[in-house]
């Protein structure tokens, strides 16, 4: 394996606000990997400084082996670039769209048309063809703004926060376009701010947060420390501050944290029995609503790593559109 | 090769999302008419003078036939955020930038054959210099496209883009010497006379139509192509400083 993007040291900074602050990583040939961080993170602004869109105060890129920290128009034909927002042209149809992406790109008229068609039959949207882009849902124009990506056969691919903002449904045919890709040898870089995403698309992971990686590895080697672990969430009806001190006596090698207003999540490095718990809560005159065995999952790694909440993400998530406006 | 496929659809999508839509045609042709109706009756002048007045109509056709058509192929689409499209594609900045502007300039100078052919009508043009004119007319086009695309590039709401473009044009208009001589304007308004490129353009265009020149033709053209060169020059610098950040 071979490095296609080379990072090192990226920084960029917005008047006080320090977007992004020495982002060093590699990406192989053929690699996924996942930009994972909240928004403001800095995913953005480094996959701009990547694409050519904005220009790093600091640090340098290589792309494919060429020096674009000066040049960064130098790589633009090798890769395909998919914007956290859709901003294709309103006005021109789908087809329109994918034929004008492609020659911009230099593919002649039969090789951009032939390929528009495939991708339009591979996303989906044969029938919405010659419809104005205006006038697509939210799903349909995020699929084309991807087609649109990869409307010139790219060998590298930047895609940011593709599932943003639209339906489940879509979400997961999009997710299984990019396992497409990937598995077509595609190298892809993909910034997300879902846990669950990064977890089922990418190989490898980097935590960004306030502009810095703060971890990145393969899923297996971040999911070691909590592969075996156990963990079981217990819900009880009535509010209670104390309930996980209250509940430590229960099982005194367990750590045992809250998880919510009347919830705790007991951790142990070996298995749990559940019906103890919930009898010592029971006498200590709980009604225990739920107790279920959680999985290990990256969510708890993330949490562990960067101490964000797993929920303030979620919020983020549950805003539509991520809290951003779609322009489009 | 590539880069030329690139020119040509940036510029024939343009052709066909924003010149081509009715509106924009009929205000190339109204346009130029209402301003060639306006300055007949003013005037009270008869056919005869038709030839002193067409330098003005022509160059006024250009002017405002091109300069703010760069507010919506450029701030339009930059707010839009699909400007952000071309700036991704493998061609260079300067290339990209001439695109978007090579089909104003065309709608600029087929403006200026509008009121052309209405006076083919009306007077005869069998004197008129075409060596003269046409470059002249190409020119212009050139000049105030360019100078549509710095304002477009130095605002960032379409109107803001129109509204200075405005504050550009009017003031330019009378102060190049199209309706009066520039000899004829108070002292300390002509060398402000100098400084707009549209000076140059129109006398090229008195020399073609009328024979009546106050510069050397070939000065003419060095200082208007200076003026294309240098607005070109400043609209790139400001896309690299402002654009990509
Ligand atoms: N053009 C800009 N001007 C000023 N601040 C910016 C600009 N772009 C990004 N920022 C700031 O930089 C930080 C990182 O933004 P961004 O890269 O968009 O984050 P993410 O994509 O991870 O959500 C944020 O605090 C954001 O407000
Ligand atoms: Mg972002």
């Amino acid at each position: 394996m071979s490095a296609v993007i080379e990072v090192d040291g990226l920084t960029k900074s917005f008047g006080d606000v320090q977007a992004v602050n020495g982002v060093s990583f590699t990406v192989e040939r053929g690699e996924l990997l996942g930009f994972l961080g909240p928004n403001g993170a800095g995913k953005t602004t480094t996959i701009n400084m990547l694409t050519g869109l904005a220009r790093p105060d600091a640090g340098t890129i290589s792309i494919a082996g060429i020096d674009c920290t000066r040049n960064p128009k130098a790589a633009q034909h090798l890769i395909g670039v998919v914007p956290d927002e859709s901003n294709l042209y309103p006005e021109l149809t789908g087809f329109g769209n994918l034929c004008f992406c492609g020659a911009l790109y230099g593919m002649s008229r039969k090789d951009r048309e032939e390929r528009a068609r495939e991708l339009l039959a591979l996303f989906s949207l044969a029938e919405a063809a010659d419809r104005k882009f205006a006038g697509y849902s939210r799903g349909m124009k995020r699929k084309l703004t991807i087609a649109a990506g990869i409307i010139h056969r790219p060998e590298i691919l930047f895609l940011d926060e593709p599932t943003t903002g639209i339906d489940v449904a879509s979400a997961r045919q999009l997710r299984q376009l990019v396992e497409g890709l990937h598995r077509e040898g595609t190298t892809i870089f993909l910034t997300t701010h879902y846990i669950e995403e990064a977890e089922r698309l990418c190989e490898r992971i980097a935590f960004i947060v306030r502009g810095r990686i703060v971890r990145i590895e393969s899923v297996a080697e971040l999911m070691q420390p909590v592969q075996d672990r156990h963990a079981v969430l217990v819900s009880v009806a009535e509010p209670d501050p104390a309930l996980a001190e209250k509940l430590a006596p229960a099982c005194p090698d367990c750590e045992i944290t809250a998880a919510g207003p009347a919830q705790v999540r007991v951790e142990s490095a070996g298995p749990i029995s559940v019906a103890p718990l919930v009898r010592f809560l029971d006498d200590l005159g709980f009604d225990v609503v739920e107790a279920r065995k959680m999985h290990p999952s990256l969510e708890d790694v993330f949490v562990r790593i960067t101490g964000i909440e797993a929920d303030a993400m979620r919020k983020e998530r549950e805003k539509p559109g991520g809290g951003k406006v779609d322009a489009a | 090769m590539k880069q030329w496929i690139a020119f040509c659809s940036i510029l024939g999508k343009d052709t066909r999302s924003y010149y081509l839509k009715p509106p924009n045609i009929s205000w190339g042709i109204v346009f130029p008419l209402a301003w060639t109706s306006m300055f007949f009756i003013r005037s009270g002048a008869g056919l005869e003078d038709i030839m002193s007045l067409l330098p003005g109509v022509v160059a006024v056709s250009v002017l405002f036939g091109t300069t703010s058509l760069l507010a919506v192929t450029v701030t339009f689409e930059k707010k839009g955020r699909s400007f952000e499209r071309l700036l991704l594609a493998p061609i260079s900045l300067e290339l990209l930038m001439l695109a978007k502007t090579s089909g104003a300039i065309l709608f600029g100078i087929v403006n200026a054959a509008v009121p052309i052919i209405m006076a083919a009508f009306l007077a005869d043009l069998s004197q008129v210099q075409w060596g003269l004119a046409v470059p002249a007319i190409v020119l212009i086009a050139v000049a105030s496209t360019f100078l549509g695309l710095f304002i477009a590039v130095s605002v960032s709401e379409v109107f803001e883009a129109q509204t200075f473009s405005n504050f550009f044009r009017f003031p330019m208009i009378f102060l190049c010497g199209l309706f009066f001589p520039i000899a004829n304007l108070p002292v300390f308004l002509r060398p402000l006379s100098y400084a707009l490129p549209l000076t140059y353009g129109a006398d090229l265009l008195h020399g073609a139509f009328e024979g009546a020149m106050t510069m050397a033709p070939v000065l003419n053209f060095v200082l208007l192509g200076l003026f294309c060169l240098v607005l070109f020059g400043l609209s790139l610098h400001n896309i690299r400083r402002k654009w990509i950040v």
